[in-house]
């Protein structure tokens, strides 16, 4: 019984929680309801007997990954919000079909079959013990890619948010730069210009030839 | 009311659902990257269920990797997130078609 209202609880709050992420036009919101989505499915995990990935689901995610989105999204400010222009109204039908469809087929799929009561396991099921048997036994491969993608990804970061931009040559336009029109120039500094472009003789400044005296 | 896998499967689908909604409508690439994420994470839910359910801990093992390719996929998207916005671009998917032009 408890087991089922835990399961309610989360599930409600993980699906809450992911609209709000989708939903919010505030992306520091997103953010942080994104935060409770993966709360409620660390507690969803704990309903399946599987602790170390709810410990990890916290640690990595709610944590470490969490803190850098919020990172990026303070650094950016404003930039961060959601551009406004309309979008077409078939390209929001589209995607709420597309995404019904999923939903739908996977339900089909899953009301199919007829799922039994699982196996039954011991309580180390989810215990660190366990998973390192199998991930660093039989998977010991992916565990050993899964630290190169890391290390890629590391390298990757920092060669991404480095602060110089690789040099190019004769002005090419990178991938990621708009080209945008000339800056007009603002009243203020027309005017100075104006000002400047005529000879202001001031007397004492101007200067002397050299064969006087 | 039993709960038993095909639920777990079931709010694993919902969460997939509205991940792909997000992907398909929003045009900053933070929420992109937001959206994926919960996509990344409704799989995990589904490996973990169906771990739980075989009595296998390599549904465990495979949402570990799932993780670090998420974490790595953070980094890698939040960098291009950074690098767009230290050279003036438009942060809105709709506007990045340098590699097209």
């Amino acid at each position: 019984m408890t087991y089922d209202v835990v399961f309610v609880v989360a599930s409600a709050l993980a699906i809450v929680s992911a609209l709000g992420v989708v939903l919010s036009s505030n992306p520091f919101h997103s953010a942080l309801s994104l935060i409770g989505n993966l709360v409620a499915l660390a507690a969803m995990y704990l309903l399946l007997q599987s602790d170390f990935l709810a410990a990890a689901q916290v640690i990595v995610y709610a944590g470490a990954v969490m803190i850098m989105f919020l990172f990026v999204i303070a650094y950016l400010g404003g930039r961060a919000n959601e551009p406004v222009r309309s979008r077409p109204w078939w390209q929001t039908g589209a995607a709420l079909i597309a995404a019904i469809a999923v939903v739908a087929e996977i339900g089909f799929a899953v009301e199919q079959q007829a799922f039994g009561d699982g196996a039954h396991v011991s309580d180390l099921f989810g215990a660190p013990q366990a998973i390192a048997g199998s991930f660093l036994g039989r998977y010991v491969l992916a565990f050993e890619a899964t630290s190169v993608l890391l290390l890629i990804a590391a390298v990757g970061g920092v060669t991404l948010a480095a602060r110089r931009p690789a040099p190019r040559e004769g002005g090419a336009v990178g991938a990621f730069e708009v080209e945008r029109p000339e800056p007009t120039p603002s009243l203020q500094a027309q005017a100075v210009d104006a000002e400047t472009r005529f000879d202001v003789v001031r007397s004492g400044s101007a200067p002397e030839n050299g064969d006087g005296d | 009311m039993h709960v038993g896998v095909a639920w777990f499967l079931g709010v694993s689908a919902v969460l997939f659902g509205i991940g792909l909604y997000g992907v398909f409508t929003r045009r900053s690439p933070i929420i992109l990257l937001l959206s994926v994420e919960i996509m990344l994470n409704s799989s995990n839910l589904a490996l973990i269920s169906f771990g739980r359910y075989w009595g296998d801990p390599a549904g465990q093992v495979f949402a570990l990797v799932v993780m670090a390719v998420a974490a790595s996929e953070v980094v890698v998207g939040l960098g291009l997130v950074v690098a767009m916005a230290r050279r003036r671009a438009d942060l809105d998917v709709d506007s990045l078609t340098g590699l097209r032009n």
